[in-house]
């Protein structure tokens, strides 16, 4: 015996319906959390991270002793969450002897993981500790710039791995126009060394210059830490080919618009048919209704008069 | 700005610059120092970017000069799959079929029956079951018939039919795997077969937790190493957990295996015993054949005098019962 069962109320539908598989994809959100033991660094880590990205993110707070994402079975319980809450990437953090202060960041298709790169955090200096002037703070939701530099990004199969999941992970919605006086902020990761990338956060600074083109300083504002990689899952190939998999696009049209010599830009407005069918039924209207059109001219006719006399006594 | 040196990979629709020829000295740079370099390279890098920029075409705004972005030259994953395409239900391959075309109707619709324009469907409808008066007779009616409850019922089963039809195109486009978002289906009870009047219950997390274990008895290891599912938890032990002795015996502890064996013995003896030994049988069986030797010996004595005369003496011995 198998039920349909569909939402009971518009609100329901909605969001099951956001949450749906689309052609054009809503801006991935994040899951944080964290496993058996934490460092106090990592604390600050997970929750700075969670400050960046305000709106779209996620934070956990118990821990979860079963998470283990690059064993076989310890993923269920991360697959569930990202179902639940509908998060496409994940920030997991662990600390052990072995591997102290480590963060995972983690990426899924179809709330299964996709790949997973294990960075170790060093150097964390949290946003408190740098000192800036509180009016080019960037704001929340702000579209960031990022700049990339090093060779090793291209020579580097892991430094590769690990620039495309940052790119990701901060790049927030991902929008068609962009309002330029809007642009406030800029990541900017150094490959230090064949291991390890330096991540900065800065906020922009538009200064004039003598062209149109305005110059930028950047100022070092949010969190900065080293990310030294210690071990990534690259995505299997099948998988990575569906996802990778673009939605066919069509080019916009523009209907209804065409160019003369003599006129010029030209437009064809149509007047769509007098729908008969469709007007509403005259003898149901509310305000039709007898007794509340006798109701109102009653109400109307005692009103008037009070109001009249008082003008007059005001006015005298 | 010098860029002649430096060629910079630029994606304006990520706001990247990525710049593959930048060589750092290497370590004996302090951390304020190498800091420092990042920063700068990071300006010249987005400076790069914010000329690329600031050279689009730009629509003046209320909140400022807004910029149409090109198409990110890095693709990313997508979050989730592609929406399949739905497979035709079974009216959309009839209607292909035939070469029905799907017409758009009128909301409003004049009714016969009442002389008015009603809705098509709905509250107030046309050919409403209710607004029919009288229903004339027919030759072919049977006598003790109601009409309107035919109408009913009719209804009744084109509203069910239709129903029966839905759910076979969702189960066919569950199949597809493309359900509609918002549309779940949830199996209720298990089919009815047969006379079945008992309605097997839904299993509990703890009734599947047991069957596993018990399947998995099947095997001759017992299920210990069975492939897991994912998630799966360890078989739990049920039932008592046997001890076994150590294979070499440490210093002060005597005998463990004499202790072992002889417990068992007495429990065995100390069961069976019941059945075996009765413990009043016994003793007035003792009792009862001493006092037979004692007299045989009294008698041996007497009649060792007189032999001739002595008639055959009958022992009477106690016909033994034996239990059955």
């Amino acid at each position: 015996m198998m039920k349909i069962k569909t939402p009971k109320t518009l609100k329901a539908k909605r969001a099951l319906d956001k949450r749906a598989p689309k052609l054009v994809e809503n801006a991935k959100k994040t899951l944080i959390l964290h496993g058996t033991k934490t460092s106090y660094v990592l604390n600050a880590v997970l929750a700075q991270i969670f400050h960046l990205k305000k709106g779209l993110a996620v934070k956990f707070s118990r821990k979860n002793e079963n998470i283990r994402p690059f064993e076989s079975s310890g993923e269920t319980s991360l697959e569930f969450f990202s179902l639940k809450t509908d998060c496409s990437f994940f920030v997991f953090g662990s600390h052990s002897k072995k591997r102290p202060n480590n963060l995972i960041l983690g990426r899924m298709y179809d709330h299964h993981i996709y790949d997973l790169v294990e960075v170790g955090v060093e150097n964390f200096n949290p946003i408190e500790s740098f000192k800036y002037d509180k009016k080019i703070a960037p704001r929340q939701g702000s579209k960031p710039f990022f700049a990339f530099i090093g060779e090793n990004f291209e020579s580097v199969d892991e430094l590769k791995h690990l620039k495309e999941v940052l790119l990701d992970h901060f790049r927030g919605e991902i929008v068609e126009n962009l309002n330029l006086t809007g642009v406030d902020r800029a990541f900017v990761c150094t490959a230090i060394s064949s291991t390890t990338v330096s991540f900065k956060h800065c906020a922009i600074r538009l200064k004039k210059s003598g062209t149109s083109i305005p110059r930028i300083e950047l100022i070092e504002v949010g969190p900065s830490m080293d990310l030294v990689v210690r071990r990534h899952r690259l995505p299997n190939e099948a998988v990575k080919k569906q996802a990778m998999k673009a939605a066919p696009t069509q080019p916009r049209k523009i209907k209804n618009v065409s160019r003369d010599e003599v006129k010029g830009k030209i437009g064809k407005i149509y007047m769509p048919d007098q729908q008969v069918g469709g007007l509403a039924l005259s003898n149901n209207i509310k305000g039709l209704k007898r007794e509340r059109r006798e109701g109102k001219t009653k109400d109307k006719r005692d009103d008037h008069d009070p109001s009249k006399k008082m003008r007059t006594e005001e006015s005298q | 700005m010098a860029m002649e040196a430096e060629k910079y990979q630029i994606d304006l629709g990520n706001l990247m610059a990525y710049d593959p020829s930048h060589h750092f000295q290497p370590l004996p740079l302090s951390r304020e120092e190498l800091s420092k370099q990042c920063l700068e390279k990071g300006t010249e890098l987005v400076q790069g970017v914010v000329n690329a920029l600031f050279s689009l075409p730009s629509t003046e705004d209320l909140d400022g000069p807004i910029v149409r972005l090109p198409e990110p030259s890095m693709r990313l994953p997508r979050e989730k799959h592609l929406p399949r395409p739905k497979p035709p239900t079974k009216w959309e391959l009839f209607a292909k079929m035939k070469g029905i075309k799907n017409h758009k109707k009128d909301k409003r619709v004049f009714d016969e029956q009442t002389g008015t324009w009603k809705r098509r469907y709905g509250y107030d409808r046309v050919n409403d079951d209710r607004d029919v008066p009288i229903i004339e007779a027919k030759m072919t009616d049977e006598p003790g018939e109601d009409p309107f409850s035919k109408r009913k019922d009719e209804k009744k089963k084109r509203v069910d039919k239709q129903e029966k039809n839905r759910l076979q195109n969702l189960k066919q486009a569950f199949k597809a795997g493309d359900l509609p978002s918002h549309i779940q289906l949830a199996a209720t009870a298990l089919p009815i077969t047969g006379t079945q009047k008992v309605i097997p219950k839904k299993a509990s997390k703890e009734e599947l937790e047991g069957v596993a274990g018990m399947a998995a008895t099947a095997t001759a290891s017992g299920g210990k190493f069975d492939k897991k599912l994912p998630g799966e938890k360890p078989a739990k032990h049920t039932g008592k957990h046997r001890k076994f002795l150590p294979v070499v015996e440490g210093k002060g502890m005597g005998a463990q295996e004499k202790q072992q064996t002889e417990k068992i013995l007495n429990k065995l003896m100390a069961r069976s015993s019941h059945d075996i030994l009765d413990v009043d049988r016994a003793v007035t069986m003792f009792n009862v054949k001493k006092e037979k030797q004692r007299k045989r010996e009294k008698e041996v004595s007497v009649s060792s005098t007189s032999n001739k005369l002595k008639s055959k003496k009958k022992t009477f011995k106690r016909p033994s019962k034996k239990k059955q």
